[in-house]
């Protein structure tokens, strides 16, 4: 263990921990307003003051962590549901015309970043936390597919691999047993990297409104709803801002330190 | 090398035309009758046989495809629904905020990166790297909307020495026009500096390990000239790769950027278009978006090759 | 007195002693072989020389080169000396010179580094030094890339670039255990001739005692740090006495004992094999190039024999190996083992493939590292119809760990516990699990140190005797192939060129490219008589 990663867990933690609570409890209700109550800066009843209705920025965070999370778990999961499959495929079968249809489909996605996906589909079909996970799960399927075919290369040039075609299996069953389990190091790596990378996309699509639509609340939309007013109540944007920001800042760190702790190279040589 | 561009820009001409298709389908096909998308429920029959005209939705799929795409090569790119301007002009201006903007932040990022990832792996293990390891840790996770956010509160509101956003136009001369894209440029590109110079540093670090460092050591280089003269340029491969990924990513970030600084570039337009469902300015603006993209991914593919001899004679 | 001087070098890395005073000296023109098997510190011992030693090494001793102690110099005074006054030529030709530059720049960097010379004097003189390692610049241009070049070739570059400036000393370590042995051959002469031209001392480090038994003035063997053994060559070679040097020299030149019963219906049958390759197309609408990698073989292998294949990298072993395996589909010809072809209807045939089963070069890449070994093991039971279960699966599986001289306590453990003789003993086991008739060793013992080396051949040749096994023994090495194998079959160019019996064809080799090959093997001399 090392102290990234220790510190990483701890902060990813702080954030899924307080979006397992706000299912249950928050300070605050965050749906009703209270106008009275509006603008009020952090303190008192309220740690991280109101907004412009009345409602509890606290609150609103624990509630805006639930999207965060949500939203890049099942984006995450549908890149590597659909990109580690592709992937191993196209190393299994390199070379031929299935490994360039999925490597020129890969090249094809890669020209739409996540932003050009929400907007098209928004366009068409309204905005949504729907629309959001659409477009940085589709963006995330070419990510590990690439990642899974590159690696997945060089270990079936191992012998180990000769060995187990010598013994008469077949390229799925090797897929399977020998080429997916060595790989999941590095997926979990990338999966936390890519967990991060989609916090940070979804607060992004939602500021622009292209991701989840009011009342849900959101770290994106509570900036943008800041917008006008953050220049005399900086604190609107304080707090949905350093939320993303830790929450980014614990995975990446989880993420490195993970790839240490993992590594056996790595490992072999600190010690 | 000839060979290598064109077989490169065979492949960049086939991705074009693959994507487009890909976005006609998309936008003019799913929606079922664009017209009826556009102009919503009320719309009078007349008013829509009007735009279908308009649209030229009355010919066959292929032949709309056609004319779309033949449009797009002579530069007309069709007419506004909403703004009734061809789309081609409305581009045409918010493009020199948008273009120039990417540049400015690319430009910075690198001038930023370089020189602290080199600056981290030649002295690792030191103070110094841990200093860059530990900004670049927190350029990496900061939102940039957000890191321009903070920006405009400190240097627009609370020092007054750039303006909260607008632009100051082309027309007022270069310094105060770049001057107004400064603040978007920095929030667009530490965030890239940041990614960039960490893996500039790791690269760089893999080729100092390499087995002709140890080589240039014995001909007598010191552990500096075995760097610059060897290691920089081989380490220069990885991070051209990550160069040409970035520059999706900033291209959308131009786009979220120029809403925090009410800049009218063509981030605000596509919004503006979505939010009038004008199909024909959103389905434009995404087609020069994704050449941009696929455009700079040629252009690494040629840096490249440049930059490896082994990539001339291969793929 | 002595061009170099190491007396009592001592060195840790991070506290691990590696060197443990360890003396010798090299005279100018004298050449200097330092023998040892992995672990030994003689690598280490070269690098403390030129002071390119890994971080966290401390050395202590005394190293002079040419009256300069270098151990006491400062950083910027061993930059004037390396390249200058030492050059250094390492084992890994593929990867020793940087892929983006031309080599006549990497070669012109020595000179431009040490001396204030305009950049086309450098030049000039670069084509020089390529000249005097046989790359005249009519046939290998200045502007040459290092992936344009082959192995040898690229060692010749390295040679260059470190004679460039004729160092009074110059340190080669396992200059050619990376090459063909043809190639080796052309390089120990080149080394050879350059220090006798340029009255350079060479140090020589390799594994391979009779590399230096050819062309040393004295001989240096370490072990574990130390040296344990030193003297003139080749006098040493019946004055040695010290155990481990003994031990060394009979298991470079080993023997096993075999005793099994060859009959003559053969066991597999390979006919007029063609074996294709797709080359990557050149242009879009060009037809698909191919390059023919095995170009119409025969032979038998009898059952009970054991039969080398040998021949150097890029012969067409390797894919002649492949297509027996019945991994691929061949172009022509046929492969019958036991009667049946290995691959019909366009699938490899089960039946057929259970019996036979192969052993792989590398000891490391050979095993699923999160396998325990009991699962390695049991793998090709995939071949079988019905696989035995349970505890008689078990059983298999130490019996077949015994046999190797393993024991059941090793079924739960993961590879990496074991050393690189281990493992090939766990890869023996693999093979032998489903009782199969013909075993191939593709490279079997060719990472391995000498001495584990003569151990797994004494296991494989005692196995052969009591299980009646028949072997497939591909390899470059030829001294172990005439050790080992009744049959011997030379391969070139994707041909059989020349079919015998092992004796015959080392004693009386017919070919012009068997003659070239068995001559370019390094020899030791003739053993002492006991």
């Amino acid at each position: 263990m090392n102290r990234s990663l220790i510190l990483g867990a701890l902060l990813s933690a702080v954030f899924v921990i307080a979006a397992l609570v706000s299912f249950v409890w928050t300070p605050h209700d965050v749906l009703g307003l209270d106008i009275p109550n509006k603008l009020k800066e952090p303190g008192g009843a309220h740690l991280f003051g109101t907004d412009h209705f009345g409602r509890d920025i606290f609150s609103m965070v624990m509630v805006g962590a639930r999207t965060s999370i949500a939203v890049a778990v099942v984006a995450v999961g549908i890149g590597m549901l659909l990109g580690v499959p592709l992937g191993l495929a196209a190393a299994a079968r390199t070379g031929t015309l299935l490994d360039e249809v999925i490597m020129r489909g890969n090249d094809l996605v890669f020209a739409f970043p996540s932003l050009l996906i929400a907007i098209m589909i928004t366009a068409v079909f309204g905005a949504s936390a729907v629309n959001a996970i659409i477009a940085i799960g589709i963006f995330n399927i070419p990510v590990f597919a690439r990642l899974v075919r590159g690696a997945s290369l060089s270990l079936w040039t191992r012998d180990y691999v000769l060995a187990a075609r010598v013994s008469g299996k077949g390229a799925a069953r090797i897929s399977f047993e020998h080429i997916l389990p060595n790989l999941t190091n590095l997926l979990i790596v990338q999966g936390t990297i890519q967990f991060s990378l989609g916090i940070l996309a979804e607060a992004g699509l939602s500021y622009v409104g292209l991701g989840a639509q009011p009342p849900t609340p959101s770290w994106g939309r509570m900036l943008a709803e800041s917008q006008t007013m953050f220049s005399f109540k900086p604190h609107l944007a304080i707090f949905p801002g350093l939320a993303i920001l830790l929450t980014v800042l614990g995975l990446n760190l989880m993420g490195d330190g993970l790839r240490d702790w993992l590594d056996p190279r790595l490992r072999r040589t600190k010690r | 090398m000839l060979r290598f561009v064109l077989k490169r820009l065979l492949s960049l001409v086939i991705s074009l035309a693959v994507a487009s298709v890909v976005i006609f389908l998309f936008v003019e096909v799913v929606p079922g009758d664009p017209a009826a998308y556009m102009l919503g429920m009320n719309a009078q029959e007349d008013t829509l046989a009007a735009l279908r005209e308009q649209l030229g939705l009355n010919g066959t799929l292929v032949e709309r495809y056609l004319s779309w795409i033949g449009g797009m090569l002579r530069g007309d790119f069709g007419t506004s629904y909403t703004y009734r301007t061809p789309v081609a002009e409305m581009i045409g201006e918010r493009i020199w905020i948008s273009l120039p903007l990417a540049v400015y932040a690319l430009t910075l990022s690198t001038l930023i990166a370089f020189p602290a990832g080199i600056w981290a792996a030649s002295k690792r293990g030191s103070l110094a790297d841990v200093l860059v390891m530990g900004f670049t840790q927190l350029g990496v996770a900061i939102p940039n909307f957000w890191f321009a956010m903070l920006m405009v509160l400190l240097f627009a509101i609370n020092l007054r020495w750039f303006s909260a956003g607008g632009f100051a136009g082309w027309d007022a001369g270069f310094l105060p026009a770049m001057k107004s894209l400064t603040l978007p440029a920095v929030a667009l590109a530490l965030p890239q500096a940041s990614i960039l110079a960490r893996v500039m540093r790791s690269s760089l670090l893999d080729t100092l390990g390499e087995d002709y460092i140890r080589t240039a050591r014995a001909k007598g280089l010191s552990r500096r000239q075995a760097l610059w003269r060897h290691a920089l340029r081989n380490a220069l491969i990885p991070v051209l790769t990550i160069i040409g990924l970035q520059f999706s990513f900033l291209l959308a970030g131009a786009i979220i950027i120029e809403n925090v600084f009410f800049l009218p570039g063509l981030g605000r337009m596509v919004f503006q278009s979505i939010a009038a469902r004008d199909l024909i300015v959103v389905e434009s603006v995404v087609m020069l978006l994704v050449f941009a993209v696929i455009l700079v991914n040629f252009l690494v593919d040629v840096a490249y090759a440049v930059v490896d001899p082994r990539l001339r004679v291969k793929a | 007195m002595s061009l170099l001087q190491v007396e009592n070098l001592n060195m840790n890395i991070h506290g691990i002693p590696i060197l443990r005073n360890v003396s010798f000296g090299v005279k100018a023109g004298e050449i200097l072989g330092v023998i040892g098997e992995s672990g030994s510190g003689k690598s280490m011992t070269a690098l403390a020389v030129m002071q390119l030693l890994p971080v966290g090494s401390v050395a202590t001793g005394r190293v002079s080169l040419n009256g300069h102690e270098m151990l006491e110099l400062d950083e910027e005074a061993l930059c004037k000396l390396r390249g200058n006054e030492v050059g250094m030529v390492f084992q890994e030709p593929m990867t020793a010179l940087n892929p983006i530059q031309t080599i006549g720049r990497q070669v012109a960097e020595t000179i431009l580094i040490h001396e204030n010379v305009s950049r086309r004097e450098a030049m000039a003189r670069a084509a020089e030094a390529l000249r005097r390692c046989e790359l005249p610049q009519e046939r290998f241009p200045l502007s040459r890339y290092p992936h344009e070049l082959s192995g040898g070739q690229r060692q010749r570059v390295v040679i260059a670039m470190a004679i460039a400036l004729q160092p009074k000393l110059l340190i080669a370590d396992e200059p050619t255990t990376a090459l063909d042995v043809t190639t080796q051959a052309e390089v120990l002469r080149l080394l050879k001739r350059l220090a006798q031209e340029d009255g350079m001392g060479l140090l020589l480090i390799t594994h391979d005692l009779a590399v230096v038994a050819d062309m040393a003035d004295r001989i240096v063997i370490m072990r574990k740090g130390e040296v344990v053994e030193s003297g003139p060559c080749p006098a040493i070679f019946s004055t040695m006495e010290h155990p481990y040097s003994l031990a060394l020299l009979e298991a470079s030149d080993h023997q096993p004992e075999r005793a099994g019963h060859v009959f003559d219906a053969p066991l597999l049958s390979v006919r007029d094999v063609v074996r294709d390759y797709a080359l990557p197309r050149e242009s879009l609408f060009g037809g698909a190039k191919h390059f023919r990698a095995v170009k119409g073989v025969s032979f038998d292998i009898r059952r009970g024999e054991s039969l080398g294949l040998v021949g150097e990298s890029g012969c067409g072993k390797s894919t002649l190996t492949r297509a027996i395996l019945g991994l691929e589909e061949v172009q022509g010809g046929e492969i019958l083992l036991d009667g049946e072809p290995v691959f019909s209807g366009k699938r490899p045939n089960r039946a057929v493939r259970r019996k036979m089963h192969v052993v792989f070069q590398d000891p490391y890449g050979s095993f699923n590292p999160r396998w325990k070994v009991s699962r390695l093991v049991a793998e090709p039971f995939h071949l079988l119809d019905a696989p035995p279960e349970g505890r008689e699966r078990e059983a298999a599986i130490i019996g077949a760990l015994e046999k190797v001289g393993l024991g059941a306590e090793d079924a739960d453990k993961y590879i990496h516990e074991f050393s690189g003789g281990q493992r090939q003993r766990i890869a023996i086991a693999r093979a032998l699990i489903i009782k199969p008739e013909l075993i191939i060793l593709d490279e079997a013992v060719s990472a391995l140190d000498v001495s584990i080396r003569a151990q797994i051949l004494d296991l494989l040749a005692d196995l052969g005797t009591r299980f009646g096994l028949t072997y497939l023994f591909i390899s470059h090495d030829l001294s172990v192939v005439k050790n080992v194998t009744d049959r011997c079959l030379v391969m070139q160019a994707g041909e059989i060129v020349e079919e015998g019996v092992t004796d015959d064809i080392f004693e009386r080799p017919q070919h012009p490219y068997t003659k070239e090959l068995i001559g370019a093997v390094p020899q030791l001399p003739e053993k002492r008589q006991a």
